[in-house]
């Protein structure tokens, strides 16, 4: 069976997605204090693995793992709305991208799943 | 099967692994985090052999050029010697040929490196005084153009480096010179793309030197260089800048004073500002900013906003800190 990713198309897919998505994020003055930073390229590789996970692709994050990565952010306050902004620009990006409403939706629940380990519950 | 020759030891690498994979599993420890190219940590560069397009295509283009790639991205296809991203040391003495006042801050220094440097305009050098204080200054020169280094030094107040270059040293003085270093600087190909250069105070060293650069590779796209300061007398080789306008129609100079009135041929705000608001949409642009760091920094989220790409964004920081490579001690 094909993956979710390979649908989408893949890696290519993704680097169509991760500056649309990016720039959405880092224009939405709810959540952009979580992403100040100098270094832009190592925080858009993050937005990659974002991206990559999301899609069903092929990487080695555990819910462990994000729970470990974004519990920095809970502890600055990260709470289910600052989800919801990631998860509404997620679908935009993908609405923008032309991807079918089932498979956006395929897209939404895996991130959906997500939720409890990003916000430390 | 491959051979990879790390430190002087050549190590097989079997067919689909990685360099990565073939050193780890044969006891070499070099850097590593994510392996799915996507940490950069594996960055190695080769100095014989070309890694494959997958293992160089996140790695911007003046690093590539430079033999840089992601080693647990890179499945050779020739054999490669590779070796860990430090710079060799380029260590060279320089004579000081003419320095003069370019305005009441800032002087030219005119460097003769005692040894040929291969550089880009646009790259900085580490002058190291004798005492061993040392500090970085971009080249304004251009290689195949001018015969020797140019420097830009504004006389910072309380500085230790730069007032000693403005009150004490002189030409004929010799001084160590370390470098080049930076990945700041043009690349040709891609010549009908259209570049914008930002710089405040004597960032406009490295953009004079990539604009330079630039036209005389052919660069036939647009050009546009916005030079900012405080005040007027901040601004420097405008007669130059205008008579290289002149020389090329795609080359366009617009200086510009954030403290004072605009007055004609000098806009009034901040240079970044000014850029932005003139050309909102960056898509396909190559972007150059250096000088002032929290110019830098707050320009090179404005750029990517406006729509140019990460790897088209070009930042060069002058950071006031001691920049120094290695312990005075
Ligand atoms: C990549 C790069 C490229 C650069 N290119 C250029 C260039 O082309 N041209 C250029 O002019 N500069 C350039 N710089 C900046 C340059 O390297 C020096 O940082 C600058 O000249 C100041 O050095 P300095 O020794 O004179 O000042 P420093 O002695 O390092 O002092 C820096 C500032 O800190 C203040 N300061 C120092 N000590 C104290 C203290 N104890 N208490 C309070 N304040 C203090 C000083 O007053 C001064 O304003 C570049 C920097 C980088 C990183
Ligand atoms: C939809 C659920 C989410 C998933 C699947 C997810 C996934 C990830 C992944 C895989 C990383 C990279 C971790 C690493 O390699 O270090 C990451 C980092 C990051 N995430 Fe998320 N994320 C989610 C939601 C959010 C939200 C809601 C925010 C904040 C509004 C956020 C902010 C960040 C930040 C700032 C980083 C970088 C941390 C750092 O710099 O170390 N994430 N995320």
């Amino acid at each position: 069976m094909t993956s979710l990713f390979d649908k989408l198309g893949g890696e290519a897919a993704i680097d169509a997605a991760v500056d649309l998505f990016y720039r959405k994020v880092l224009s939405d003055d709810s959540i952009n204090h979580f992403f100040e930073t100098t270094d832009m390229e190592r925080q858009r590789a993050k937005q990659k693995a974002f991206l990559t996970m999301v899609f069903g692709g092929p990487n080695h994050y555990t819910g462990k793992d994000l729970r470990a990565a974004h519990a920095p952010l809970v502890a600055k306050g990260l709470n289910d709305a600052h989800f919801d902004a990631v998860a509404r620009h997620l679908r935009a990006t993908l609405e923008e991208l032309g991807v079918t409403a089932d498979q956006i939706n395929e897209v939404m629940a895996l991130a959906g799943s997500t939720r409890d380990d990003v916000l430390s519950r | 099967m491959f051979k990879i020759c790390f430190e002087g030891i050549v190590y097989p690498c079997e067919r689909s692994e990685t360099v990565l994979h073939a050193l780890r599993r044969q006891g070499v420890e070099v850097p590593f985090s994510c392996q799915h190219g996507i940490c950069q940590t594996c960055m190695l560069r080769s100095l014989q052999g070309k890694a494959p397009a997958a293992a160089r295509k996140e790695i911007k283009d003046t690093l590539c050029e430079q033999g840089y790639f992601l080693a647990c991205q890179c499945v050779p296809e020739e054999d490669m010697v590779v070796l860990l991203p430090r710079e060799a040391d380029l260590y060279g003495r320089a004579v000081v040929l003419e320095k003069h006042f370019l305005t009441p801050h800032i002087c030219r220094l005119v460097l003769k490196s005692a040894t040929p440097l291969y550089y880009h305009a646009g790259q900085f050098v580490n002058l190291h005084r004798d005492d061993g204080l040392a500090r970085s200054y971009s080249l304004a020169s251009v290689p195949h153009r001018d015969k020797h280094l140019e420097l830009h030094v504004k006389r910072m107040k309380n500085g230790l480096m730069s007032n000693w270059i403005y009150s004490e040293l002189k030409p004929g003085d010799a001084i160590d010179l370390e470098g080049p270093n930076g990945n700041c600087y043009y690349l040709p190909g891609r010549e009908v793309q259209s570049l914008l250069l930002i710089g405040t105070g004597t960032g406009l060293a490295p953009l004079v030197g990539i604009a330079r650069d630039a036209l005389y590779s052919g660069h036939g796209g647009e050009i546009h260089l916005y030079h900012g300061s405080h005040s007027r007398d901040g601004l420097y080789l405008m007669d130059t800048l205008r008579d290289l306008a002149k020389e090329f129609s795609n080359f366009h100079y617009m200086p510009c004073v954030s403290g004072e009135r605009g007055e004609e041929g000098i806009r009034a705000g901040r240079a970044d500002d000014t850029a932005f608001s003139d050309f909102p949409n960056l898509a396909g642009w190559r972007v150059f900013l250096c000088g002032s760091p929290p110019m830098v920094a707050s320009a090179k989220r404005k750029a990517y906003l406006q729509g140019a790409r990460l790897a088209d964004i070009y930042a060069d920081p002058f950071e006031v800190s001691d920049r120094r490579l290695k312990p005075r001690d």
